[in-house]
């Protein structure tokens, strides 16, 4: 029952706080512009994670870059 | 192995990378300096009770909100970088960023998003003091932040505490304190945070500046003014000493470095430090083709002085690091290089056992990488064994000499512009002084420019490393097609271009609009 009254508390702290807010609107719609941006768009179209991409083990990993600094 | 480098990868993942972190860095600063900033005038607020502090605190807040939620995650993509084009590097380093990183997520971050709701949304609805603790911990949580990340760049300029491991090809984490208290770690992170801590003093003394030329919220200008040149001072002058020590440490570790934003090419006793030089365009043949500098205004002895406390110490120039100076027991590049040589092969032949199943031969090569001799005598220079031409061992001359002549020139006008403020301020007569106040206006874009140059100083000047002495960035790079790093790098510019533009447009709107009357006067 506690919890509940506080898990209600902070909802409605979060809640009342977005709808007060007035420039943070514009800020907010910026911030979520921009995550989708990087990780909808960049992350999974531009930037993969080279070795794990192309090893599935860490040996396999550890081997390829002792063979790049080797070569 | 250079042979196999497509230099046009290296070159713009390299512009890549800088862009990234450079409009990174135009964010950052102002958080650091602008939550304490903030943080000091609620607590003025809270021990007065007087609500034109409360106005005031609003006011500065606002602004730290749009940096903050403009500037928020841009450092994420570095990290997506390191993975992609910068795979060999990452892996190298893996276990030491990993965990200042996993400490910045965990710790700082999760203390300064917490906080931040409070700050925003808590005003009239949790007490004055745990607000006004809500504020100092977002203040405390986003330098903490800027610590983690700080020592792994100082790391990098440095390496310390750390085994490399032959069987994996990573650097492994021995001695997690020596990483942290690492005094490049210490110093780079006290220059930097502090240097932030300026750059948000002017912002508040330029915007109060122009308050006060527009004779609107005077009594708000001038409070505010008072408060950020007060820290201003303090912290810029913090700053030109963690400079100074800086500065000691890149002569004793980083010498070429240091030689080269000194535009010091042949080294000697009692080294004069170049007040003021112009670099010529124009290589010097006599000075093994470096630019010649023209103009310049030399004060004697003191840059032996700086950087080693004596005015007769000798200083090497990047001549005596190129080929060396048996007078003074450095080594010549070649030789450097063919030790590298020697480490990279004592790597490749352990590798070729383990493959062949030679347990004794690999046995005995493992035990290379553990031996004290091996380490000091071959494996200290395993990067050098990627390079061919010693002068590839001389950063960006030109670009280093301006950047760290800006960076201190800019940094001694700063103390003197808070000092002018803080006197006028005294003798109450700022409002009157409008020259001077345009002048505080027109000052706002220079501590980004110092900051910048601040950077372009320890990252260019440290090239071809990214981990000095121990990898090159032309072994760090990933073999990617060098057309993909190119697409990312004018998709980068134009998203970050885009929030800089919001950025500005939003703060001016804001301050155009000022402090609300809420809090009364």
């Amino acid at each position: 029952m506690l919890m509940k009254q506080v898990f209600k508390r902070i909802f409605y702290f979060y809640y009342d706080g977005f709808r007060q807010m007035a420039i943070g609107k514009k800020l907010w719609l910026i911030i979520f512009i921009k995550l989708f941006v990087m990780f909808a768009i960049l992350k999974v179209f531009f930037f993969h994670d080279f070795l794990k991409n192309r090893f599935n083990t860490e040996k396999a990993r550890s081997n390829y870059v002792i063979e790049q600094l080797t070569r | 192995m250079l042979a196999n480098i497509d230099l046009s990868l290296v070159n713009w993942s390299r512009a890549q990378f800088a862009l990234t972190a450079m409009y990174h860095w135009l964010f950052v600063p102002l958080t650091l300096g602008l939550s304490f900033i903030v943080a000091f005038m609620e607590t003025i607020y809270v021990r007065t009770g007087n609500p034109e502090w409360k106005r005031i605190t609003k006011f500065w807040m606002t602004l730290f909100g749009i940096n903050f939620a403009i500037g928020v995650a841009t450092g994420i993509i570095l990290e997506f970088e390191f993975g992609t084009n910068w795979s060999n590097y990452s892996w190298f380093v893996g276990d030491i960023f990993g965990a200042p990183l996993a400490i910045e997520g965990i710790m700082a971050f999760f203390m300064e998003s917490t906080f931040i709701a409070v700050m925003f949304f808590g005003w009239n609805k949790v007490s004055p003091k745990f607000h006004l603790t809500s504020t100092w911990l977002v203040a405390i949580g986003a330098n903490l932040s800027a610590l983690w990340i700080l020592v792994a760049n100082a790391w990098m300029q440095n390496p310390v505490g750390m085994h490399f491991n032959p069987d994996t090809a990573r650097n492994e984490m021995v001695n997690f304190w020596e990483v942290l208290f690492s005094p490049f770690a210490v110093d780079k992170f006290l220059h930097t945070i502090t240097s932030g801590f300026t750059l948000a003093a002017i912002f508040v003394i330029g915007i109060s500046a122009w308050f006060l030329l527009k004779k609107r919220s005077t009594l708000f200008a001038r409070r505010s003014m008072l408060v950020a040149a007060v820290f201003g001072l303090l912290a810029s002058i913090f700053t030109a000493f963690t400079g100074d020590s800086s500065a000691r440490l890149i002569a004793q570790k980083q010498p070429m470095k240091f030689a080269a934003f000194e535009g010091l090419y042949t080294g000697s006793h009692g080294a004069p430090l170049m007040a003021f030089g112009v670099v010529s365009n124009q290589p010097d043949t006599s000075k093994n083709y470096l630019p010649d500098i023209k103009v310049k205004l030399e004060v004697p002895n003191l840059l032996s002085y700086l950087a080693y406390l004596d005015p007769k110490a000798f200083v090497p120039g990047i001549n005596d690091l190129v080929y060396g100076n048996a007078d003074h027991s450095l080594l010549p590049a070649s030789e450097k290089i063919e030790r590298g040589k020697v480490a990279r092969n004592v790597l490749k032949a352990y590798k070729e056992a383990k493959e062949k199943g030679d347990e004794a031969v690999a046995q005995t090569l493992r035990a290379q990488f553990d031996d004290a001799k091996f380490k000091s005598e071959y494996f200290q220079y395993f990067g050098y064994g990627f390079l061919n031409d010693p002068k590839s061992l001389i950063p960006n001359v030109p670009m280093s000499f301006y950047s760290f002549h800006i960076m201190v020139f800019l940094g001694f006008y700063f103390i003197l512009l808070f000092g002018l403020v803080l006197y006028f301020l005294y003798k109450g007569n700022i409002e009157q002084k409008r020259k001077f106040l345009w002048l505080a206006v027109l000052t706002l874009p220079l501590p980004y420019i110092a900051g910048q140059a601040g950077w372009i100083v320890a990252e260019v000047g440290r090239q071809p490393w990214v981990i000095q002495d121990y990898l090159p960035a032309v072994a760090a790079v990933s073999q990617i097609d060098a057309s993909a790093v190119q697409i990312t790098f004018w998709l980068f510019t134009a998203v970050f271009t885009a929030l800089a533009i919001a950025e500005v447009s939003i703060m001016t709107k804001q301050i155009k609009i000022g402090p609300k009357e809420e809090g009364g006067n």
